[in-house]
């Protein structure tokens, strides 16, 4: 049942699309059916919204101190900082998404050349 | 911002707006993301077509990432399909939270179900930032027109970055994975409305890694109920000293 485990050309697709779009799909559809009770002020929403920020959130967290692939390479204390200063500039730039995007990645660039 | 020229708009055109979405920020940022899965995919030995197919049929780049980590890895169906369903929960709350910014008088439950399959961090980001101020018929077209498009194109980019990537210099590659994380962090700062929200981001920053760190099993699940727990209970505290 692994990926290269059954010879025909149609098996990979039905692979990706029962271990990946079913599997991700299916959350979409139970917050479709969650939200349609949800109304835009009950407090409900708002743990929803806290709760959904926290779980992307974990995902951020751990593509900075985990990451897999090329950005591993980079050292830890560069990506923090980059993360860090990038957020700040966004900040100090009266919420520019653009300035801080352009900063954390002018200082990971620097710092990872820097420092190896 | 011309309100009354916006609220005129008809259907057609705010589902060109929505489209235009693919040129913005977020937009291209998003389609530099994608630069990095489609080389990633070729590292990974699958086909062309097989890549294109995970885009276009999952639409939701932290749950393609390990999919494809996994069948490099020589996973079993069920196992790979817990690792993604897992990294997906995250979905339940966010399409939760948009069906409100929906008209629903006008939306069926059965469009819902259709249009929720474009809803990912990017696109959720935009209308949580933008389709409170349209007016409600507005909301459907523009939606669709977002997700439609990004989906075609982030599809194509994987394509094309499938074909080109010879092998992508370690630091641009880096880099590449890098717009990621920070492009969340600083965007989802950008959509919250709520201090709540500000907390719970920090905080499933710092327990995302740390329940990683101890390998909690479920860990992204747990550390994100803990963090949008935090959150909510710091707004009930804000609530009631205001």
């Amino acid at each position: 049942m692994t990926f290269d485990g059954v010879d025909a050309p149609w098996w990979p697709y039905l692979f990706i699309l029962l271990g990946g779009a079913v599997a991700t799909d299916i959350w979409r559809w139970i917050g479709v059916l969650a939200g349609s009770r949800l109304s835009q002020d009950s407090l409900l929403l708002v743990w929803v919204r806290t709760t959904a920020t926290g779980l992307v959130a974990g995902v951020i967290g751990q593509l900075l101190l985990f990451p897999s692939g090329a950005l591993a390479a980079a050292p830890i204390g560069v990506r923090i900082a980059a993360a860090a200063i990038g957020w700040t500039a966004f900040r100090l730039a009266r919420n520019s998404i653009v300035a801080g995007v352009l900063v954390g990645e002018a200082v990971l660039l620097g710092g990872w050349r820097l420092l190896s | 911002m011309s309100s009354d020229r916006s609220a005129e708009l008809s259907a057609r055109g705010w589902f060109l707006r929505g489209m235009r979405v693919l040129g913005s920020i977020p937009g291209l940022i998003l389609m530099s993301s994608f630069i990095g899965f489609g080389a990633l995919c070729r590292e990974s030995g699958l086909t062309l077509a097989q890549s294109v197919f995970i885009t276009a049929t999952m639409w939701a780049l932290p749950g393609q990432v390990i999919l494809v980590g996994a069948v490099a890895a020589g996973a079993t169906l069920p196992a790979v399909a817990l690792a993604v369903t897992l990294s997906s929960i995250r979905l339940a709350p966010m399409v939760a939270a948009w069906v409100p910014l929906m008209d629903r008088e006008r939306t069926s439950r059965w469009l819902l179900l259709v249009l929720s399959h474009f809803v990912a961090v990017t696109s959720w980001v935009v209308a949580l930032l933008r389709m409170p101020y349209m007016p409600a018929a507005a909301r459907l077209p523009f939606f669709a027109g977002m997700g439609i498009t990004l989906t075609v194109a982030n599809t194509i980019v994987t394509a094309v970055s499938y074909s080109l990537s010879a092998q992508l210099p370690l630091v641009l590659a880096g880099a590449l994975f890098f717009l990621t994380p920070v492009y969340f962090l600083i965007s989802m700062t950008a959509a919250s409305k709520l201090a709540a929200e500000r907390i719970a981001l920090l905080a499933g920053m710092l327990s995302g890694p740390v329940f990683h760190y101890y390998q909690v099993p479920l860990g992204l699940v747990w550390s994100g109920l803990v963090a949008g727990a935090l959150g909510f209970a710091a707004h009930l505290l804000l609530r009631r000293a205001a």
